[in-house]
């Protein structure tokens, strides 16, 4: 029995992290009761439970993410939709609209539209297919859509959110953070944008740092003092209802739910807003979810680990 | 690298993009007539490469070798040497770019550059003879892009010319038949240099150096290769088959002109660093 | 066109090589991770006057179809050396040596890889030599592997490689481009340096058998080290991301190990200080 890195170490590949009765979890790999690291990455044991944060890497689809992708093709009722790592999506009409639906989908959505998303069911046999049926999910309409590392959305997001709201709050803009590594981001004006941009690339650069958090705010506080007042707001105001994010309730969607049985709304938001949250100490949580459903959401991450 | 008509460019990319240069804006801040950073290295191959130059223009790099060999002149022009550019659009620089034979727009890349050399003489081919009719220096600069982030015509056409503007090879003659070293390291004749400029249309709006999302969404792009004396020694629009007018052409013109002056001083200092 | 002569010997009468080194030792190497920023990875290798720069792009999306692998990740290897990176002027279009050396640096890495995690899929590796002078093939491996370490590839271990030849009648290692064109022979290698397994082995030349097992041994001896080297460099372009910026980390802070199992994604979890 031997741990062999220190909390937070930067590890490399084929790296010996522990021998014993240690179990090999994401990042690391077992040869004869030796556990390795197959990433450079932070090195944490929980428990008896070694693994490897990565810091790098393509995406892969996980049930209940919200992606953002673009839709590349339209056939018949399904639409192609690229949300970036080694795997096509494609998000049928049904998962999508309420029927009776027009035969040409194109009308819907078509090619070049940017839509927010749910991965409704994933394996590296076939998929990953897309629903559009939770809170939220929708064509995305103005702004930009900025791509960073897929492996430091869960720094952006931060624990139970607090990164994300911190920067909502400091600029107010209206944002989308997608675990595929795209960040819709809606500014008032391009001063502000710029200023979310360089936010969101300082997370990506500084993600495995600690008090990232209170640097971000720090900087974005003192950025936004100096643009002050004198920009004027350049939104035009009519989308302000499908403002906050994710958080935003649509009732429009909650009226389609009959079909197809759609994930539960909150699961979307619990992996994307606060994919972490698993501790109950803290008050302030982002979101209106529920104690229950955080723990089911834990009983599944922990099978997933499990079976690694 | 410039035509994206066939991709799926997103909505939100296009608008986005064009709605900031109708407010006067680009996304890193510049101006419509301003490059980004440039950063020109030269003797990256020093071993190996007569000349050669890595340039950084803002997140697009690409490296310039020359190579000087001794061929036999072509016979319509027996006493004049070979300069001959050719450029690559190795996939390592650009998840966009593909493996496989050049295409279209890789060729075009090569040529456009290759004319803003030989069309503007960069290098006095009369000066590469070394025995009429039998023997003759061949140039050759090939451009290898590391990283796209749009106008790689541009960060080319600087690498090129760095890389021309500071190789150095052996003098050789013909003795007894026999192509022998003098012991001379020679500089190549140069004539007149001419850096490459490209300005992209958007709407009816022009910017100089684009970035990658700005070229996404280009109508088409215009290459003017501008010499120290203001003339212009080669044109090319691609990049797109949008139209332009005589007035926009006009005004894409002037900016050309404008920022030559800047251009050429980058490569002339990148030269003097070594001299 | 700078024509090079033969020397008149490669190892001198008090056992150096031609550029000084002893028989053992390797030229001055430098590795950088991270020199790329469109590539998903990438990394370059400075090797006496060897320079090559390795990008990775995915795992992504594989086209042509007909290459897919329904089980794991095609890993496809593209080695090319630049026109003007060998004394005379190599032509542009792909080589058979070019498309050789690309299969076997493939094979050499393959072994090291989890390519089971991305079925269908495919990896590139993209190797570009600038500057060639001597061992381009094994410095290739030693970048690329690093290369796919920074794309985020799961892997068993980095893949180190170094060439061992033959001159004089002395066994090399890292040959330089004296040492390989006029020496009697070249034996590039690589190996898994967690089971000391060797995934490239190639011989040109003339060798006894025991000449071959002792030149293995002085090639694994100095992959162990370029191993070191590699492990060294990864972790530099990583922990130098680190204590950039805020380096005020409390070490000393309780570690709450019980916290619940979080998801592979628990970067957040773990780096927030409260």
């Amino acid at each position: 029995m031997a741990v062999y890195f220190q909390k937070r170490e930067v590890v490399v590949p084929g790296q010996l992290l522990a021998e014993g009765r240690y179990r090999a979890s994401f990042g690391t790999y077992d040869e004869g009761g030796k556990i390795f690291s197959s990433l450079v990455g932070l090195a944490e044991l929980r428990g008896n439970t070694v693994k490897v944060v990565a810091l790098e890497g393509a995406y892969i689809p996980k049930e209940g993410d919200l992606v953002i992708g673009t839709i590349t093709l339209v056939a018949g009722n399904n639409w192609k939709v690229d949300i970036g790592g080694p795997y096509g999506a494609s998000l049928h009409a049904n998962n999508a609209l309420r029927r009776p639906y027009s035969d040409d989908i194109s009308e819907y959505m078509d090619m070049g539209d940017v839509i927010a998303a749910e991965v409704i069911a994933f394996d590296r046999g076939s998929g990953p297919f897309l629903g559009m049926k939770g809170r939220g999910l929708r064509v995305l309409q103005g702004g930009m859509v900025l791509d960073v590392s897929p492996a430091k959305i869960p720094r952006i997001i931060g624990r139970r959110g607090s990164m994300i709201n911190m920067i909502k709050d400091h600029l107010n803009i209206q944002t989308m953070v997608g675990q595929n590594g795209r960040i819709w981001i809606r500014a008032p004006n391009t001063a502000v944008l710029r200023l979310a941009i360089k936010a969101f690339k300082t997370i990506e650069e500084q993600a495995h740092t600690s008090k990232l958090t209170d640097r971000i705010s720090e900087m974005l506080a003192e950025e936004m003092s100096k643009i002050g007042s004198g920009v004027e707001d350049e939104t035009d105001s009519e989308e302000d209802s499908i403002a906050d994010t994710v958080s935003a309730s649509e009732t429009e969607d909650e009226k389609a739910s009959e079909e197809v049985e759609p994930k539960p709304e909150k699961e979307s938001k619990t992996e994307s807003e606060a994919t972490t949250d698993t501790e109950d100490e803290s008050v302030d949580v982002v979101a209106e979810v529920e104690n229950n459903e955080e723990e089911e959401v834990d009983e599944k991450q922990k099978e997933e680990v499990k079976e690694k | 690298m410039g035509d994206y008509s066939t991709e799926t460019i997103s909505h939100i990319d296009r608008e986005f993009i064009s709605d900031l240069l109708r407010k006067g804006e680009r996304l890193d801040g510049r101006a419509f007539n301003e490059y980004r950073d440039i950063e020109v290295e030269v003797n990256v191959v020093a071993a190996k490469a007569e000349g050669s130059a890595l340039v950084r223009l803002g997140n697009t790099t690409v490296v310039a070798g020359v190579k000087v060999l001794v061929g036999e002149p072509y016979s319509d022009s027996p006493d004049e040497g070979v300069t001959m550019v050719t450029a690559e659009m190795s996939p390592i620089a650009s998840p966009l770019f593909e493996l496989g034979p050049p295409k279209e727009d890789a060729i075009e890349l090569a040529r456009v550059v290759d004319r803003g050399v030989r069309e503007s003489e960069t290098v006095d081919a009369k000066k590469l003879c070394i025995a009429e009719g039998k023997k003759v220096y061949m140039v050759f600069a090939d451009v290898y892009p590391l990283e796209y982030d749009g106008n790689l015509i541009d960060a080319s056409s600087i690498a090129v010319n760095a890389a021309l503007l500071t190789t150095k090879y052996p003098e050789m003659k013909v003795e007894e038949g026999k192509l022998v070293q003098t012991g001379e390291v020679l500089s190549l004749p140069l004539k007149n240099v001419a850096v490459e400029h490209t300005v992209a249309k958007i709407d009816d709006i022009l910017i100089l150096d684009t970035i990658l999302k700005e070229e996404f969404v280009q109508d088409c792009r215009f290459t003017m290769a501008v010499d120290k004396n203001n003339n212009f020694t080669a044109m090319q629009k691609g990049g797109g088959s949008g139209p332009m007018s005589l007035e926009l052409i006009d005004q894409a013109m002037d900016m050309a002109l404008e920022a030559s002056k800047d251009i050429h001083k980058v490569v002339d200092d990148a030269v003097k660093s070594v001299e | 066109m700078s024509p090079e002569t033969k020397p008149d010997f490669l190892i001198s009468p008090e056992g150096l090589r031609i550029d000084g080194r002893r028989t053992d030792e390797l030229r001055p190497i430098e590795l950088k991770v991270g020199v790329l920023k469109q590539a998903d990875g990438s990394a370059s290798i400075r090797q006496g006057k060897t320079y090559i720069i390795a990008a990775v792009y995915g795992p992504r999306e594989l086209h042509p179809r007909h290459l897919t692998l329904n089980d794991r990740a095609y890993l496809r290897v593209e080695y090319r050396m630049a026109t003007f990176s060998v004394p005379d002027r190599k032509r542009p279009a792909p080589s058979r040596r070019e498309k050789e050396i690309s299969m076997v640096v493939a094979n050499a890495l393959k072994p090291a890889l989890f390519l089971e995690e991305f079925p269908k899929a495919v990896v590139d590796v993209f190797v570009q030599v600038i500057q060639a002078d001597g061992g381009t093939r094994c410095a290739a491996i030693n970048a690329a592997s690093l290369a796919l370490a920074d794309a985020g590839i799961p892997m068993r271990c980095l893949i180190p490689a170094v060439a061992v030849g033959k001159a004089d009648g002395k066994l090399l290692v890292d040959l330089g481009d004296e040492e390989d064109k006029y020496g009697q022979g070249d034996v590039p290698m690589a190996i898994l340096p967690t089971t000391d397994e060797i995934t490239l082995l190639q011989q040109d030349g003339m060798f006894k058998k025991e000449e071959l097992l002792e030149a293995m041994q002085m090639g694994i001896n100095s992959c162990k080290y370029l191993h070191e080297l590699q492990k060294e460099a990864l972790r530099r372009a990583y922990v130098k991301k680190a204590s950039e910026n805020g380096d005020e980390d409390d070490d000393d802070e309780d570690d709450d190990f019980d916290d619940d199992m979080e998801t592979d994604l628990g970067e957040a979890d773990l780096m927030e200080d409260e």
